[in-house]
């Protein structure tokens, strides 16, 4: 009997290994399938005429994606410049002073906020952003200011989630030495609680950035995807991630292929981010 | 986006239901196979139809290659396919025979408000190679054109930059669109846009302008007079062989028409 169970043990442990394996196999795929799918061009074009390139005419021999690497960067900043400050406050509301009813409230609504698909917030994007800043701003709508907006709303979910648990994990004896001291509330808040949750809060705002490079449709939908870098808020852009998508359609040949080097390219920053942010959390721990 | 998805999966169930439905006949004979190559704008209507055809008539495999028109034009008069396909009318010494499969329309279209009715070529080249950046210029406020171009590799976007731009590059700061419905969505909804899109897609939402002086219609279209369209041509080198004709036969009837009315084409017999 004993020895049956042992084999069973063993049966569902190597099963689970197995399945666990498969995700990594999956990364290791993906990873090899786009570098062997857009490697060539690399070779082919160069990486410096692709990396550095200003002119996007993949049809005419021509595979700069330069100006969009900058606006991904642009929209990224601008969704954290606009999401960072909301997030953290609701994180620190949420873990200090909210109480214990209101957070019921507030931790359900956040995990939906973070559940509604993209193609809604580029419709939402469309239809009264687009429209507020034409009207207020000028330019079409379609602009980096746009993008910004929806992109910070959709980041708020990660960073409230990691900066509240990286926050919660403050000890609470942190907080009471400081009120022993005499200190206020808020006071301890920013002296003692954010400054320990330092690294947790950087790497939240690190992974809401890798969220905001990676996001495509609602991108697409409200961003104009012009090809030149933005001079101003009310410009137009396109996005790594929106030109892939955009005209994966009809792709042939070279430009099939220049838009996955998009992909290597995208896949390096997004790779960057995450182990920066790693770094961060590990730091804390 | 959700069009095509529907357009894929009906597809799909068609060649599952087919697939189904034929499991217990014996394939009698060889299949017929009708080689199709040339124009890559047309390439996509032809893919269309043939995928239809080959659903209603299981002995015919069609195979349809792009290449440019003018290479379908020599891989005809070679022999090499049995039908060339080309978005471009025949020049001097290349003969063969024409069949035309329907007209491929473009107007510019404008906001309803918008109190602009025509433009020349001249202008409308200006607009998209980014010489011409404001309304003011062309005589109504003092704002910026919202002009909306399609994504490189587009059927459309070529059509127009052959028609409309003639070797002028489509400038930069130009706003690009992934389909003709979301061309169509942002001049609706903005009073300062242009952009163009498929004749057959125009509505009361957006105007088209008047060009050169002829407005985009179906006659004006037909008869030529209207400059921003072309014609989709089937070529075969000397009378089509009878399974060649029936392919033909398939793309010129009415449900075949009806079919490329639905993507925004003109019908060659309407």
């Amino acid at each position: 009997m004993n020895e049956r169970a042992s084999i069973k043990e063993g049966v569902v442990k190597t099963v689970l290994t197995t399945f666990a394996l498969s995700s990594l196999l999956f990364l290791f795929l993906i990873f090899i399938f786009i570098l062997i799918e857009g490697s060539p061009l690399f070779l082919k074009v160069g990486l410096k005429n692709i990396i550095l390139g200003s002119k996007w005419a993949p049809t005419k021999g021509s595979f700069g994606i330069f100006p969009m690497i900058i606006s991904s960067f642009l929209v990224t900043f601008g969704a954290l410049i606009i999401g960072a400050p909301l997030g953290l406050s609701c994180a620190i509301y949420l873990s200090e002073y909210s109480g214990k009813r209101l957070k019921m409230i507030l931790k359900p609504a956040l995990e939906l906020l973070a559940g509604i698909p993209s193609v809604v917030y580029g419709f939402l994007g469309v239809i009264y952003i687009v429209p507020l800043v034409r009207d207020h701003l000028g330019g079409s709508g379609f602009s980096l200011i746009s993008t910004s907006i929806i992109l910070a709303i959709m980041i708020l979910p990660t960073i409230i989630s990691i900066s509240f648990d990286s926050i919660m994990s403050v000890p609470k004896t942190y907080r009471e030495g400081s009120y022993a001291m005499g200190a206020t509330k808020w006071q301890t808040i920013y002296k003692i609680v954010v400054p320990s949750a330092r690294s947790g809060i950087l790497a939240s705002f690190i992974l809401g950035m890798g969220r905001a490079i990676g996001e495509t449709m609602a991108v697409i939908m409200i961003a104009g995807n012009a090809l030149k870098i933005p001079m101003s808020i009310t410009d137009p852009l396109r996005t790594l991630t929106g030109n892939i998508a955009l005209e994966l359609a009809y792709a042939t040949g070279d430009h099939r292929l220049g838009l996955f080097s998009t992909g290597i390219v995208l896949l390096v920053i997004i790779m960057a981010l995450n182990y920066i942010a790693n770094f961060g959390i590990k730091r804390r721990s | 986006m959700a069009k095509k998805i529907g357009i894929f999966l009906l597809i799909c169930s068609m060649i599952f239901v087919y697939s189904c439905t034929n499991k217990g006949k014996k394939q009698s004979g060889k299949k017929q196979i009708i080689s199709i190559a040339g124009s890559t704008s047309v390439m996509p209507f032809i893919e269309k139809l043939a995928e239809y055809f080959m659903i209603q008539n299981p002995k015919f495999i069609v195979d349809v290659q792009g290449g440019g028109s003018t290479a379908g034009i020599q891989a005809c008069l070679n022999n090499t396919v049995d039908l060339g396909m080309s978005s471009r009318k025949l020049k001097e010494g290349e003969r063969l025979n024409e069949i035309i499969v329907c007209y491929d329309g473009i107007s510019i279209v404008v906001h309803p408000d918008n109190p602009i009715n025509e433009l020349s070529l001249e202008q409308v080249r200006a607009i998209f190679s980014g010489k011409i950046k404001n309304w003011k210029e062309l005589g109504w406020n003092d704002r910026r054109i919202d002009a909306i171009t399609r994504e490189e590799g587009s059927g459309t976007r070529g059509s127009f930059e052959d028609l409309v731009m003639k070797g002028v590059e489509i400038d930069d700061s130009i706003m690009v669109q992934d389909s003709n419905g979301s061309v169509k969505e942002i001049v609706a909804t903005d009073p300062y846009a242009i952009g163009y899109i498929s004749l057959g897609l125009v509505d009361k939402r957006v105007k088209a302008l008047t060009i050169d002086g002829v407005a985009p219609t179906v006659s004006s279209i037909k008869t030529g007079s209207y400059k921003i369209m072309r014609p989709f041509l089937l070529l075969s080198n000397g009378d089509p062989d009878d399974n060649v004709r029936e392919f033909i036969e398939f793309v010129l009837s009415k449900q075949g028409q009806e079919l490329l009315r639905k993507e925004g084409l003109i019908g060659s017999y309407e």
